[in-house]
């Protein structure tokens, strides 16, 4: 027998109904010049073999930082475990050496990191990077572990697995790559794989892929799973039992179904409240959990979350509750707890009364205020040496699209990386020139208008770039960063006037006057978001391109922003072309929804019709990837899971650009470019299916 | 590969001629003319009559029109002849020619040795950051940067006078005639430039095995169970490496037409040398031909580093 076989006797395996993994009271620290932050504080929970449990919660809360200590593989010399227990099969991996350590390590435990990007050595084949393991684990010669290297791609779904181990990391696409992270995970056959955050990097589509592969995969191995994420859609999709955190302490611990109908503490019931849903009512406004977590190098006394918390009493800012059982299996920090259990979140006052059905919006409808005809953006790429008169290959970003969009409403834009959606709003900013077609704003052409007639139409469309980390000046202050444009565009006599009017927008983007004299990096990513909505609102402008303004941002906070954007909307008269990837936060903002696909539309139709009767297959498909944070609902829905992957626009389909992917394509969808077509009054679908 | 290659190859020619254009004219533009200094002289002596002068400019062709001479002196460098030099007469392939193995022997040996040096201890320094061997490797680079060749090669000389009696001599002996009277000749030079040279690349390697430790695909290896060591030589190592690639490229060049004062301490007539001699005597000829030779090494040095780069990062291989 050749061919490598990965055994582990049947008695290494615990028996059934005793735990895998279990984490007691375990206390991280992490020293730093700024004094020593505790970012692990008595955190306790266990895995049974097999199963699926999610850790929840926001950035810095101590969710990743935890499972890399079971790992023992905190950054040093800075991370320390001070306190705790950590018990694998039985055995305290924090009393192992590090040699032994080392041999659970990728044989027993392994792990899938968030960022395929940056998890995969750069200069060393896949094949090597996924046989290494067996290589050391299981002494296997190299003959046999390419033979289990190639098994194990087949095993990911990865096609031509042959061919694809001699390739190095930056020949696959984002996806692929973590189809390789989850081929060395599971190349020793290990009990439990500990996932942080395995799908945030990844489109929707993508994402639905690579997590039913990993359910199905750890389901039919019998590999339990610790998975880490702040994605309440995807805990309620995959996760058998729940832990939430909360600067860094457990604030609530179940089972995935009871936990999500009816969570008993605050914070949890905040977090599911404040995530736009596809599987519900829009409300007016979204519900907020208020304010920020605290900074865990001067964290308060008593509870955490007591300064968030709509219901708080004087004992919660006093005493540390400790994590008890309110209910069989159900466990809680929260003094109220059993309260909660008795009258519900509601009944704590907890949910505002904000839940009424929105008001209409005023729409002027009878004229566009942007007119967008026919427009092209392409880009050239050169590969290689001009000399030698290679022919340059064309990216169609943005292939003959045309929209109007009305004073004060928003439109949506939504699709998958690489769509062109983002191309579309840098072209209507006229930062990239389209190729042909026209703009035309406010009645005029705006298209091809240079000097001051620019000037004059880029104050009046102002954008908010997804990125508030980067697309802030570090050099400037909060206060120069937004005095800067209204002086450039003299919107202001002098820096007197410009101040004035800097603290002006300050407070209406709800952040305070004294930060104008701060830098971008001493505020939280809310806040930066908050700036760079001032700056933009500094240049009194009635068109706004939003850029994927609430994707960097953690869902408490995510919620504030959206919130705040609709306010400002309504008292500003503003319009909006709002572009995300998030399918529920578009719903939630946009009063007409496009989707589009390599550089086209799709389907535009009005909010309600597009998310409750959606034509095009794209839509239906980006549709059932989303999971919805309800682990009933979640149980008992059928989903398609598109295959395949975005195509490159260098090369598109012929055809219907969609029809490599399409459910429903035909011999016909190859030939015909299909129209965008009003198949219902108001309702645009470019498919020849329906 | 090719396509990266063959660019690489063909972008040398427009920085050459940029180099050429500029040296040429440069030099004409400097105050200082060849044949006042060759004729006039520290004496001063104003008896030369104008006539000789001029006979004299016609000889070296400085009559001629600025463009005539450039557009002269380039056809003549397409073809491999570097003029005459202007002070001695004889072809400054030559005088080049004749200095050059001295140079790029040390060069090389100084190369050698450093990244012998710099490469183990830069790795050694940071995967034992902050610890003694850091701070005992971070001492003796830090030395090394602050220490001046010359003022290490004086005190080597110094040594070994003190010690073993021994005196640079004052001819060259070539590899080829005498190894091991080369060698003794031209290693401690080699030392004392090597060490300057070891402490900028090991500073270089150490940031860079640092960077790359933080990087999440080592921390992806440290995960899978390889043993730190393993991590180090297989995942960090080659990727730590590209920037410090650039780095000795560069230094190496550097060496080719910079040791002016290292080849005096060490009574080496090289490349240096020659340099300042003809800066002194405004020998224009020579200079160009200097500067070119320089250039073309830097040129060269850099075609290199990028073969390097595509041969440690499969990412510009696959361009």
């Amino acid at each position: 027998m050749d061919q490598p076989t990965v055994t582990r006797g049947a008695a290494s395996r615990p028996a059934a109904g005793s735990w895998l993994l279990e984490v007691e009271d375990l206390h991280v620290h992490f020293v730093t010049t700024r004094g020593v932050v505790r970012a692990v504080e008595g955190v306790s929970y266990k895995v049974k073999p097999g199963e699926v449990v999610a850790l929840v919660g926001e950035s810095g809360c101590g969710k990743s930082v935890s499972s890399l200590a079971i790992m023992r593989l905190l950054a040093q010399p800075a991370g320390r475990i001070v306190a705790g227990r950590i018990l694998f099969e039985g055995r305290n991996l924090l009393d192992l050496t590090e040699d032994e350590m080392r041999e659970i390590r990728g044989r027993d435990i392994a792990m899938i990191f968030q960022e395929p990007m940056t998890s995969l050595n750069p200069v060393l084949t896949v094949g090597f990077q996924i046989m290494e393991p067996l290589l050391i684990h299981l002494n296997m010669t190299p003959q046999q572990a390419a033979a289990r290297a190639v098994e194990l791609l087949k095993m990911v779904g990865m096609p031509d697995p042959e061919r694809r181990l001699e390739q190095y990391p930056h020949q696959f696409s984002g996806g692929m790559r973590q189809r390789v992270m989850i081929a060395i995970a599971l190349a020793c056959d290990p009990k439990l794989i500990i996932a942080d955050e395995p799908t945030t990097a990844l489109d929707v589509t993508i994402q639905a892929q690579i997590l039913k592969l990993m359910k199905e995969l750890s389901r039919r191995l019998g590999i339990a799973m610790v998975m880490i994420t702040h994605n309440l859609g995807i805990v309620a999709r995959y996760a058998d039992r729940v832990n939430v955190m909360y600067a860094a302490r457990l604030v609530e611990q179940g089972a995935a179904e009871a936990l999500f109908a009816r969570p008993l503490h605050p914070y949890t019931a905040g977090l599911l409240r404040s995530v736009p849903r596809l599987d519900k009512p829009r409300g007016a406004q979204l519900e907020t959990i208020e304010g920020l977590p605290p900074n865990l190098l001067e964290p308060p006394p008593g509870c955490r979350f007591a300064p968030r918390c709509r219901a708080r009493k004087d004992a919660c800012e006093r005493e540390v509750p400790p994590l008890a059982q309110v209910e069989p299996h159900r466990y809680s920090a929260c003094i109220r707890a059993s309260e909660m259990a008795r009258v519900g979140a509601t009944g704590l006052g907890l949910q505002s009364a904000s839940l009424s059905p929105p008001e209409r919006k005023r729409i002027d409808t009878a004229q566009p205020l942007l007119r967008v005809h026919d427009l092209h953006t392409y880009f050239e790429v050169r590969r290689g040496f001009k000399l030698f008169g290679s022919a340059p290959g064309i990216v169609r970003a943005v292939d003959g699209l045309s929209f109007d969009v009305y004073r004060g409403e928003t439109v949506g834009l939504v699709g998958e990386s690489g769509c062109g959606k983002t191309t579309v709003g840098r072209s209507l900013l006229r930062l990239e020139q389209p190729t042909s077609g026209r703009i035309v704003f406010d009645g005029a052409d705006v298209t091809h208008v240079e000097g001051q007639q620019l000037k004059d139409y880029r104050r009046r469309i102002q954008v908010i770039f997804q990125d508030p980390y980067s697309s802030l000046n570090p050099r400037m202050t909060v206060g120069e960063i937004i005095a800067e444009p209204m002086l450039v565009y003299k919107l202001v006599p002098d820096r007197k006037a410009a101040r004035a009017k800097v603290s002006e927008y300050l407070t209406q983007a709800g952040l305070f006057e004294y930060m104008a004299e701060r830098y971008p990096h001493e505020l939280s990513g809310g806040q930066r978001q908050r700036v760079g909505i001032a700056r933009a609102l500094a240049m009194q402008p009635s068109f706004i391109v939003c850029d994927e303004p609430v994707s960097a941002l953690d869902v408490s906070i995510q919620a504030q922003i959206i919130n705040l954007l609709e306010e400002l909307q309504e008292k500003f008269r503003l319009t909006f072309l709002f572009i995300a990837h998030d399918l529920a936060v578009v719903r939630h903002i946009s009063d007409r929804v496009m989707v589009m696909y390599l550089g086209k539309v799709m389907e535009v139709a009005d909010r309600d019709t597009l998310y409750s009767d959606p034509l095009h297959p794209y839509t239906r498909a980006l549709l059932d990837a989303v999971p919805i944070p309800d682990p009933e609902l979640e149980a008992k829905r059928v989903y398609q899971v598109l295959g395949g992957e975005v195509p490159s626009p260098l090369n598109p389909p012929r055809g219907c650009v969609f029809h490599t992917r399409c459910p429903i394509a035909s011999e016909e969808c190859k030939m015909a470019v299909p129209e965008l077509r009003e198949v219902r009054p108001r309702h645009f679908a470019a498919c020849i299916k329906v | 590969m090719l396509r990266y290659t063959v660019q690489r190859i063909l972008l040398m020619v427009p920085t050459l001629l940029g180099v050429a254009v500029l040296v040429f004219f440069l030099l004409r533009l400097m105050p200082g003319d060849p044949v006042a200094t060759m004729l006039l002289g520290d004496a001063g002596g104003a008896n030369i009559p104008k006539e000789v002068i001029e006979q004299e400019r016609a000889r070296l062709g400085l009559d001629q029109p600025l463009y005539v001479q450039f557009v002269k002196w380039l056809w003549g460098v397409l073809q491999g002849d570097f003029g005459v030099s202007m002070w001695t007469g004889k072809s400054v392939a030559y005088e080049i020619g004749i200095r050059l193995e001295l140079s790029l022997q040390v060069a090389v040996m100084a190369t050698i040795f450093a990244v012998l040096l710099a490469l183990p201890l830069g790795t050694l320094s940071a995967i034992f950051k902050d610890s003694w061997i850091d701070q005992t490797i971070r001492v003796f680079s830090i030395a090394g940067l602050a220490v001046p060749s010359f003022w290490l090669g004086m005190i080597v000389i110094l040594l070994l006078l003190t010690y073993f009696s021994w005196i640079p001599p004052l001819t060259f002996t070539s590899f080829v005639d005498d190894p091991w009277e080369n060698m003794s000749q031209l290693i401690w030079p080699a030392l004392a430039v090597g060490y300057r040279y070891s402490a900028v690349a090991t500073r270089m390697m150490r940031s860079s095995i640092l960077e790359v430790l933080q990087e999440d695909y080592i921390r992806t290896a440290r995960a899978k169970g390889v043993a730190e060591r393993w991590v180090v030589a297989r995942h960090a190592m080659r990727n730590a490496l590209l920037p410090v690639v650039t780095v000795i490229g560069l230094e190496f060049a550097f060496l080719i037409g910079g040791l002016v004062v290292t080849e005096q301490v060490f009574n080496l007539n090289g490349i240096g040398k020659l340099f300042v001699q003809a800066v002194a005597r405004s020998d224009f000829t020579m200079i160009q031909g200097l500067v070119m030779l320089v250039a073309a090494f830097f040129v060269l040095i850099n075609f290199m580093i990028d073969m390097l780069y595509a041969a440690l990062d499969p990412r510009i291989r696959y361009r």
